[in-house]
């Protein structure tokens, strides 16, 4: 293992954003912070509760989720894409690292990026509301593996990705409905049965939903079912990358 | 000894159909400095491109010092410097953290002392702070042989280093070329100054096509196909080269003013002594005379060309 590889990428990575902090850090949490004060204090103020819990603390764990997606997903593909758009992947391609510590050096600094701002998040959203986590551990487990994930879906869309546009396709476009539609701003009960059995078919619904549940023990799916989903998404994403090492797809070819 | 480098049948086919090699054989000497020419599309980028891993070959070997550059990856790739033909910087780096960067991703422990003396060389020092974007073009390609040099490579490939570099910067760029092969390093270059390659190489070798045209010592090489050309200028224009000199295949240039006779250097006899003797018989009576060797942009024009 080249252990030095990995520990030079992720803080090569890491340099990236403390430089953008301004963009990378303040950014995300003044707009969680309009969504508090525009769903939370002005539209919350006027809805009940939602499964016993206040609506500004039931919208929080969605809001952490969207963020932290669209975070992963960003600088997951952004570290890579990057390098591959200057040329200077040149450098990693022809080091003595595989592509295992390659993908350990920049996902784990996108994982790491992405669960600082969402940390940062959820400590502004207990500026707005009362928070409670139930289940701690739960929480991180979430928390962790949905950041590594996503960062891993990033990584590969960073690969696939030929120019900028294909580059934000995906986060830009994909991502924000799955997540609005995915429960972040209310429970799936409160929808029409049809648009609640096309809901089951949006993965973001089992990771907000599962999150949830660690703060709030209210789910739309049952935690467990939302875990082993995120951890099958994880395991296509692993698989995917293990294909496009054996191949070189789009990096050696 | 063992070549340091050996290549054998590598062949290179792009996802397009591209053939950018076909059946490469090289070895590389350790220690010397070989210089790799050939015409733009040739495939000299594909050929270095593979032996530091950057492009899976389509076939063949490549060896790097008794190791597969793609099993034994982490061997070689550990021994390679490589500067790339295109200055590819990150643009907001500085030059300290970017060097730094680079040992670091070929697996050695922080050397800051190494660092400071590969920047002091190449006269990088009192610009370690600035950001990359902020320098020009020949310092970015300091700073990408900087980059290559900071992991201590057996091995450097030079990819059109001079490419757009001053000349002062380009002969501080060969003196420190000097000084690493005397320090052992065994340096590959691609070069379009084909004068530069005649004076800094042990060996030349010439692709063309995605194939090895030739391979040799260049002074062997320079006396081979080199040839060579006696001028004489003469006091008064002839109409015409007189009927006693045919046999040499002069050709009369500027207006009947000048003789030109070609000649090989390794033939038994050059030649030079009758023709004088007989031009001194003809009664031409000469002003000047001159030679020229052809330089070894003649002979890789000649060689791609005729495509021996």
């Amino acid at each position: 293992m080249n252990i030095e590889a990995i520990k030079s990428i992720y803080f090569f990575e890491m340099a990236r954003t403390r430089r953008t902090l301004l963009q990378s850090v303040v950014s995300p949490v003044i707009s969680t912070s309009l969504y508090f004060i525009v769903f939370g204090a002005a539209i919350g103020a006027r809805i009940q509760e939602i499964n016993g819990v206040s609506y500004g603390a039931f919208i929080t764990p969605g809001l952490i989720m969207l963020t932290l997606l669209t975070q992963c997903i960003g600088n997951g593909s952004f570290g890579i894409y990057f390098p591959k758009f200057t040329g200077t992947i040149y450098e990693v391609l022809s080091s003595p690292v595989s592509m295992i510590e390659i993908v350990l050096g920049y996902v784990g600094a996108a994982a790491t990026k992405g669960l600082m701002i969402g940390t940062i998040i959820l400590l502004t959203a207990s500026l707005f509301v009362d928070l409670s986590i139930a289940h701690p551990l739960a929480m991180i487990f979430f928390f962790v593996l949905t950041a590594v994930s996503f960062s891993l879906f990033g990584f590969i869309i960073g690969i696939w990705a030929k120019d900028f546009e294909q580059l934000n396709l995906i986060p830009m476009l994909v991502i924000p409905p799955l997540v609005f539609l995915g429960g972040s701003f209310y429970s799936i009960d409160m929808l029409p049965p049809f648009w609640q059995a096309v809901s089951h078919f949006n993965p973001v619904l089992y990771l907000i939903s599962g999150f949830r549940w660690s703060f709030f023990e209210v789910s739309d799916v049952n935690p467990v079912v939302s875990a082993v989903i995120i951890l099958a998404f994880l395991s296509i994403c692993l698989s995917v990358l293990a294909w496009i090492f054996r191949t070189g797809y789009r990096l050696r070819n | 000894m063992a070549p340091i480098v050996s290549v054998s049948n590598l062949s290179k086919t792009y996802a397009s159909g591209f053939k950018a090699l076909k059946g490469v054989t090289l070895d590389i000497e350790q220690g010397e400095i070989l210089a790799l020419l050939g015409p733009n599309g040739a495939g000299k980028t594909t050929l270095i491109s593979i032996i530091c891993g950057i492009v899976n070959p389509s076939g063949g070997t490549v060896l790097v010092n008794g190791h597969d550059v793609v099993r034994d990856f982490r061997e070689t790739r550990a021994m390679i410097g490589l500067v790339p033909q295109e200055l590819t910087t990150d643009a907001f780096e500085t030059v300290w953290n970017t060097v730094t960067f680079s040992r670091g991703l070929h697996g050695k422990k922080p050397n800051p002392a190494h660092i400071e003396k590969v920047l002091k060389d190449l006269s990088l020092w009192d610009k370690k702070d600035n950001m990359l974007r902020e320098l020009s073009g020949g310092m970015k390609r300091r700073v990408l042989i900087a980059k290559a040099l900071s992991h201590e490579p057996r091995v450097l490939f030079l990819d059109e280093p001079t490419a757009g570099v001053d000349v002062s910067l380009r002969k501080s760029m060969w003196e420190v070329v000097e000084r690493l092969r005397a320090s052992g390093v065994t340096i590959i270059l691609t070069t379009h100054y084909i004068e530069e390659a005649e004076e800094i190489a042990d060996r030349i070798g010439v692709i063309n096509g995605g194939e090895i045209l030739l391979v040799e010592d260049k002074t062997a090489l320079m006396s081979k196909l080199g040839r060579k050309q006696l001028r004489v200028d003469l006091s008064h224009p002839l109409d015409a080269v007189p009927e006693t000199l045919s046999a040499y295949n002069l050709t009369l240039e500027g207006d009947g003013h000048c003789l030109i006779y070609d000649y090989d250097t390794s033939a038994e006899r050059t030649g030079i002594t009758s023709l004088l003797a007989a031009l001194a018989e003809a009664g031409v009576r000469l002003k000047d005379i001159s030679t020229r060797q052809s330089s070894l942009e003649d002979i890789f024009v000649e060689i791609v060309g005729t495509g021996r």
